[in-house]
This record gives C-alpha cells, structure tokens and sequence, in this order.
C-alpha cells in the first residue's frame, strides 16, 4: 500500500500538487496542501507520481504505508 | 523502619536553592547500582516491570524506548540525552528537580547510558535557569570517579518548543531550536546521526531509584496503570502553588487540598498545560491524575501541569491568551501552524473582546479541524486539543460573549466575595 505524505517544513504552497492530483490533495486557505491518507488505488499511482514529481520544493512524498501505531 | 510506600521519593531530604552534594546524596539514596554492561538488557525488563512512564509530558513506557535504543544495530554507537528544558511557562519541576537533586538525575543518565550501551551522555538544561545549571555543573564536576561515561553540560535558549525531543537534537547538532521532520526518529537518527535516546530529566530520577531498589519498589506507590510518583506543578487560584511530589494516580481534588485548597472560588482547571484541556469545577471531583486515567477521560496529564481559574478571571479571555501564546510559540517551520494558529487565537480574541459576530468560535473550530496533524512535530495539534476544550468547557460564556450579553466574570455581583475590581 501505497500513501502519500508532505513535509510540512520543506512545503512553500507552490501548489502544484493540489493541480495534478486533485483526488488526493485538496489546498487550505493559505494554499498547503491537505493530504488524504488513504492508500492510493493503482490506477491513480501515476497521478501520485507526477505531483510528487513537479513538487519544487521536493516536499511531497510517496511511502510505502506503515502499520498503525508504530512510533 | 522506612517505608516502601513514603513521599517523596525524588524530593527526598531536598531543600530548594541548596542543592544535595554526592555526599549527601549517597546517605539519602544509598550508592547507585549502576548495571554492569551485560546487565544492560536485564535493567530494561525491570523498568518495563517498574511500568515507568515518561514524565516529560507524552506518557510513553520508558522501557520501550530504552529498548529501542539499545536495538540498534550493534555497529552503532549509541547517545543518551536527559532532557530537562520544560517548555511550559507554569511548569517548575524539571527545575525544581535540577536544583534539588542534580545527582539523582545524573545517576539515572548512567542507568540509561548502561541500558542501552551508550558511550556519550548528554544533560540539557534552560541555560537562563542560573540555580539548575549551577547545580547540574556542580554535580558532575563531583561525578569524574563514579561515572562510566561523563555527562556533558548543554544550555538550552528556554522556549516552548526547545524540549520537544527532535528540536533538542536539533540543537545539540546545530545549535537550532527547531524540530526535525520524522521519520527518522531520534532513537534511529538522533545526535550526530546516531541512535540517541531522549529522556526527562525526571523519568531518569525515577530511573535511578528503580535501579537501585527494584520494580516492586517503584509500583508500592500509584495505580496498576498509574504506577510510582510523579512530580507536578500546580498554579493559580490555590493557597501554596508549587512543586509536589504526589502518587501519580492521585485525585485532583485531594492534590487541590494538599496544595493549600483553593484561595478563591475556582470556575475551571487546566490540567496537562497550555496544551492541555480545560475541566469544569464540577468535573474536578471525579478526576484523578495519572496518564492513563486522563486519557481514558479524553484528557491528558502532559508534563503534570495544574492552573486553577478563578472565578473573577473571563474564561474566554484566559483561553484566547494561552491560544495567542502558542500561535506566537509555533516554530513558524510548517504552514499550517504558521497561518492556522494565528487565526484560531485571533477568533477567540474576537470573542473575548466581544467585538464579533455570533458564530465566530465556529470559525476556530474550522481553522482546528484544518491544521490537525498537519505539523511536523504536535505542537499544532496540542494547541488545537486546548482551542477544543476551551470551545466545550466554556460554550456559554462564548455565548455570551458573541451575543453582546455581559460577561459572566466580570460583571458585579457573580463572583460572590471574589469581584473583579
């Protein structure tokens, strides 16, 4: 499974992200981006890639899901 | 006789603004049992026995992280760092603890030190508390025969976020008070890159008495879930605000008494500090301290922080004050914190000054929902927790507030022998 996440100390608001995969990453008002931590179905991966891809800051990550509650 | 179960433990013989020398401390606690090195893995089935939770303000079994150190891969040499930089502006017993007792947090380092096999020890201490870091220095320079691994001395600049464990590693690496993205965690990647165990100065006090007397020892006092002794500052409307050592499941209401009762009549408690949760007068009765028993009433102990309010004080005012001060405490790393908390603090002003719209703590209920778990550390989620219990605990007086009627504090007559002005 597959998830994505941001690191919120890399992450400018570019906002890019929120344009290329628009099913996953909605914007605030202050234009971060708000991550649905679902795991991505497969048909959707290579719009994941992509925001991942054009992010400029290098901020968005894709992860392979770890189980819940691990520290 | 003396017996298992006598407090304190940790204050023991202490005396604020003198503190106990080696001497001194070895005739109060005996001679430290440091763990020879292949007792390191045996010491840590003791502390998890002893049930010892982290007093820093997260709760978390000190065994487990102990043990997630000392697995490292063996390669790895390994950090341990006593964390006593209390962030809370109300909390005084880490400080408290340095100045009285420095040797009993130093030997709980080494437990620690030995546990996890460490060859670098570190005590970080607010570098603008004069009293603990005269005492911290003055210990270890006492230590050079005792100790495997001499403790290093780091001043901290104080601020809310300096004892967050990542900003603390942060800094001894690169002298920036600012937390780190996680993962890595720092018992994977911590100080200069190494695994690194962080741990409250307090827990470690607990620590070094564990080791010398054992798991029993340790849960003679507290609840199954709540084990030992815990240290707590309590503030506010009271008779004696201070530092107390108390068994760790107390009720509130008996530590309220033993902190000399209320010196006026109260309307709520903060409990667990600034980002902690808001309890009614009402409620105080039926709540008892201790971790697991805060969080099984959806509250939290946090690094044991009591503020009583009084009656005569506007809780809505108070509330946006404590939001105001953790907006202007946020790191400024992470938008969400940067933008999210200054508007929650700027709708509960609104409120209080009572220049708003009825429905504006909606407009902070909405900002909440929008920042939380979005940081890279909790401080925005502990600020949230707080703007959310304010919002429940205090909902008519917010009411109130937007709606123009007057403020229930600060009108005559309804504090009763406690009128503002």
């Amino acid at each position: 499974m597959t998830i994505l996440r941001v690191n919120p100390i890399a992450c400018d608001a570019h906002g890019l992200c929120a344009g290329l995969f628009p099913e996953w990453i909605a914007l605030d008002e202050w234009g971060y981006p708000i991550i649905d931590g679902r795991p991505i179905p497969p048909e959707l991966l290579d719009h994941a890639r992509r925001a991942v891809a054009a992010c400029p800051t290098l901020a968005l990550l894709l992860e392979a899901k770890h189980p819940e509650g691990e520290r | 006789m003396e017996s298992t179960n006598a407090l304190p433990r940790l204050l023991a013989g202490s005396q604020l603004g003198s503190p106990a020398d080696l001497d001194r401390h070895l005739e109060l606690h005996g001679s430290p049992a440091v763990p020879a090195q292949r007792a390191g893995r045996e010491m840590i089935d003791i502390v998890a026995r002893s049930g010892l939770k982290g007093r820093g303000g997260s709760g978390f079994p000190c065994a487990v992280k102990l043990g997630a150190v000392a697995d490292a891969p063996r390669r790895r040499r390994r950090v341990v760092v006593a964390n006593g930089v209390e962030g809370e502006p109300e909390s005084r017993k880490d400080s408290t603890l340095l100045s009285c007792s420095p040797h009993l947090v130093l030997d709980g380092l080494a437990v620690a030190a030995a546990c996890v096999g460490a060859d670098e020890a570190i005590i970080c201490v607010k570098g603008d508390d004069s009293e603990a870091v005269g005492a911290v220095r003055a210990a270890i320079s006492e230590r050079s025969a005792l100790d495997a691994v001499q403790a290093e001395l780091v001043e901290v600049p104080s601020s809310y976020l300096a004892g967050e464990e990542t900003a603390l590693v942060n800094f001894i690496d690169t002298g920036s008070v600012l937390p780190t993205f996680i993962p890595p965690r720092p018992h994977e990647r911590g100080v200069g890159g190494r695994p690194t165990l962080v741990q409250n100065v307090e827990t470690l006090a607990h620590l070094a008495l564990i080791a010398r007397r054992g798991a029993e020892w340790f849960r003679a006092v507290g609840s199954e879930e709540d084990p030992g002794s815990t240290l707590v500052t309590v503030a506010g409307a009271v008779g004696a605000p201070g530092v107390y050592e108390i068994p760790a499941s107390m009720p509130l209401g008996a530590l309220i008494d033993h902190a000399g009762g209320y010196s006026e009549a109260a309307q709520a408690v903060l409990l667990g500090g600034h980002e902690g949760t808001w309890w009614a007068a009402q409620e105080i009765a039926g709540l008892r301290l201790g971790h697991a028993a805060m969080l099984a009433r959806g509250g939290n102990l946090g690094p044991g922080v009591i503020y009583v309010l009084a009656r005569s004080d506007c809780p809505v005012a108070e509330s946006a004050k404590i939001a105001r001060y953790l907006a202007d405490h946020s790191a400024g790393q992470c938008g969400p914190c940067t933008f999210g908390l200054p508007a929650i603090a700027g709708a509960l002003e609104a409120i209080a000054d009572g220049h708003c719209e009825p429905g504006t703590h909606r407009w902070a209920a909405h900002w909440s929902a929008q920042v939380s778990r979005r940081g890279a550390c909790h401080h925005p989620d502990g600020a949230i927790r707080f703007v959310a219990s304010a919002l429940d605990v205090f909902a008519d007086d917010i009411t109130r507030h937007e709606t123009g009627d007057a403020c229930m504090a600060t009108s005559s007559g309804v504090a009763a022998g406690a009128a503002a002005e």
